[in-house]
């Protein structure tokens, strides 16, 4: 009985892990299902969201759901910038360009804010917004964090899943993503409608960051290297370009990380993550819900 | 023209005597950014006030250059290089942690170049496979017997029976203290029932948390730098685990009680130094610390503090400061007075010294007692 506790116990932290994998996979899938682009930069932008919170709480004394919003603006904004001065210019260079110029404004953020006068490399501690409380069931324990960030990661995976499936804009996204030049042709705005994508990504990222700034509190200029790298193989496993591939994988790599930590060892759990990325090449390179693509 | 002539001599007069001091550049290396720069920070601070009480009567002008190794191996190594080879430094104070001083060390042996560190405690340091590394020493005690302190108190001071230890698989110092704990609370009949690693940019922890908790251990020993174990405490804490968490002296930080909370009140650490410790030497140090810097010198600006002066006294002693000459004083070195208490070398360079248990209490960290070698 002891064990089934334990368990569950496990599998609550790995969703609490896996729900901000899941909310920053959603960028880099919807960025590459209309671009073919893999948006290195997605990390930084939840680093970006995270020290934004941090100014909103500590300066100005915001109330937290203020904080939650601003902060998402500012990061959809911080998106659509990055896109406007250093994609777009590259729109019809060959796609290398563009991988390259993605890993250029992501070692930018990183370096540019770690600046004295900016962010500083500093460890910095989070503010918490509010009291933990533990609840203490007979076999394990849930704290209110982890269900602020359950129920916040829920909706907003409802939303974007109305949003890409029951909408109009949702509508041109998927057109785009499935061929552009024909979409333009019925006469759906690319760019706007790219500029759209970073913005909904971006602020994901940004609502990534607060959470992950709430749960874990500490903050540092290059805390989105890691989970955006794990992000990105959450993206890929469920299959690249696909919404609900991407929340499915952000799961499974949140679940797979503590499992291993839980019953193995934590010093396989990186090492496993990239075995899992590697496999995936290798046997199914579209993903789990991917399609087979055929080769151009 | 006569003008010219006076302004000739005046200018000669006044460069000679500058010239009368001969300069000495000495280095001083430590994380003035990153995830430990409160410790760089007081160390830094140390530095220049040991500077400026020798610059009052000593015999040579020193000219310090300061370099930052962000607590990173990488960047600690290109700072002692650029400091030996293109600074030309005659020896070097620093740098404050293991794993940064361990690829420091290797440098400046190899360079010829002495070196005291104030605070890294793991035996690598100042040995090799077991060889002396002739040109290293250090102001403090080593990971040996820190962990050793820690485990026997305990034991027989905490009366625990069970622990778990969780420590940063990839840092020297944490590893170290954790194997050290474990050999001696095992040797004294205590239990470990879980013995955990995370690496270095781990900020979830509740996997490992969730696994120690199921076999409610009467102490956790954190053997860590102060931001990593206020992210621990708080995990700890919010999955209800009640365990009386121990530490080492890396905790010693204003930076502990800001991060971690109410979740590290009523955990202990071992340390070098207590402000509380009654001395005539430490009291002026501490003085002037506050007057200066406006805030109680931690255990690494302390430390910091013995290192450079004992680096000072040898090069002041020195016929010649020569890198030969400082280390021959340096290895002489017998109960020299400082801070952090008396100091003499043992064979391997290492400082033999008393370690101080200290309690996390509201609103204060509390000295409870002194243990001796």
């Amino acid at each position: 009985m002891e064990l089934l506790g334990y368990i569950i116990e496990q599998t609550i932290n790995g969703l609490q892990l896996g729900a901000v994998y899941a909310l920053i996979a959603l960028g880099y899938t919807m960025v590459y299902g209309v671009l073919r682009l893999i948006n290195f930069a997605h990390g930084d932008i939840f680093m970006l969201g995270a020290f934004i919170a941090y100014f909103l709480i500590t300066k100005f004394g915001m109330p937290i759901y203020f904080v939650f919003i601003i902060t998402m603006l500012s990061t959809g904004l911080a998106g659509y910038l990055i896109e406007k001065i250093a994609y777009k210019p590259l729109r019809h260079a060959p796609k290398i360009s563009l991988l390259i110029t993605a890993v250029g404004v992501s070692l930018f953020l990183e370096y540019f804010l770690s600046l004295n006068a900016l962010f500083t490399p500093n460890y910095i501690g989070f503010p918490r917004p509010f009291e933990i409380e533990s609840y203490n069931f007979a076999m394990f324990t849930v704290t209110n964090v982890q269900l602020l960030i359950f129920s916040i990661t829920f909706i907003s995976l409802f939303l974007v899943y109305l949003l890409v499936y029951r909408t109009k804009y949702g509508r041109a996204m998927r057109a785009v993503s499935y061929d552009q030049e024909v979409a333009s042709l019925m006469g759906i705005g690319i760019d706007g409608i790219i500029s759209f994508t970073f913005i909904v990504g971006a602020s994901l990222a940004g609502l990534g960051g607060i959470l992950y700034g709430i749960a874990y509190p500490q903050i540092n200029v290059f805390m989105g290297i890691m989970p955006g790298i794990k992000s990105f193989i959450a993206a890929v496993l469920g299959g690249i370009g696909i919404v609900h591939g991407a929340v499915l994988g952000g799961f499974i790599i949140g679940l797979l990380e503590v499992f291993v930590s839980a019953f193995i060892s934590s010093t396989f759990r990186d090492g496993l993550i990239f075995i899992i990325l590697l496999l995936v090449l290798i046997l199914k390179p579209s993903g789990i819900f991917g399609k087979r693509i055929e080769k151009v | 023209m006569k003008k010219y002539v006076v302004i000739f001599f005046l200018l000669f007069f006044i460069t000679g005597i500058s010239h009368a001091k001969d300069t000495v550049k000495i280095g001083l290396i430590t994380p003035l950014t990153g995830d430990v720069k409160t410790f760089g920070e007081s160390a830094k601070n140390a530095f220049v006030i040991a500077l400026e009480e020798y610059a009052k009567n000593g015999k040579y002008n020193i000219e310090p250059v300061i370099a930052d190794d962000k607590n990173d191996p990488t960047e600690g190594a290109n700072a002692a290089l650029k400091l030996i080879t293109q600074d030309k430094v005659v020896a070097i104070s620093g740098p404050l942690t293991s794993k940064v001083t361990i690829p420091v060390s290797d440098i400046a042996n190899k360079n010829k170049v002495p070196m005291i560190s104030g605070a890294a405690t793991n035996p690598k340091v100042t040995t090799y496979e077991g060889k002396r590394k002739p040109y290293v020493f250090r102001a403090c005690y080593t990971d040996p017997f820190q962990g050793t302190v820690a485990a026997t108190f305990a034991l027989k001071e905490l009366k625990a029976k069970t622990a778990a230890v969780l420590y940063d698989v990839g840092n020297d110092y944490s590893k170290g203290l954790a194997e050290f704990f474990k050999a001696t609370f095992i040797k004294d009949k205590g239990a470990i029932v879980a013995y955990e690693s995370y690496q270095k940019d781990d900020v979830d922890f509740s996997a490992l948390i969730s696994k120690i908790a199921m076999k409610k251990p009467d102490i956790i020993y954190l053997p860590d730098y102060y931001n990593k174990v206020a992210l621990i405490a708080r995990q700890v804490r919010e999955k209800g685990l009640k365990s009386t968490l121990l530490g080492s002296d890396g905790w010693d930080s204003p930076e502990l009680m800001k991060i971690g909370g109410s979740a590290i009140v009523g955990g202990y650490f071992t340390n070098h130094y207590s402000p509380d410790r009654k001395d005539p030497i430490a009291e002026a140090f501490i003085k002037r610390y506050k007057q200066k810097h406006g805030a109680v010198p931690d255990a690494l600006a302390a430390l910091g503090y013995d290192a450079t002066m004992i680096l000072l006294k040898a090069i002041d002693s020195a016929k010649k400061p020569t890198q030969e000459e400082i280390i021959k004083l340096l290895s002489s070195l017998k109960n020299h007075k400082g801070v952090t208490g008396n100091i003499s070398f043992d064979k391997n360079g290492d400082a033999i010294k008393s370690v101080v248990l200290l309690k996390v209490e509201k609103d204060k960290i509390k000295y409870m007692t002194t243990i001796n070698p």
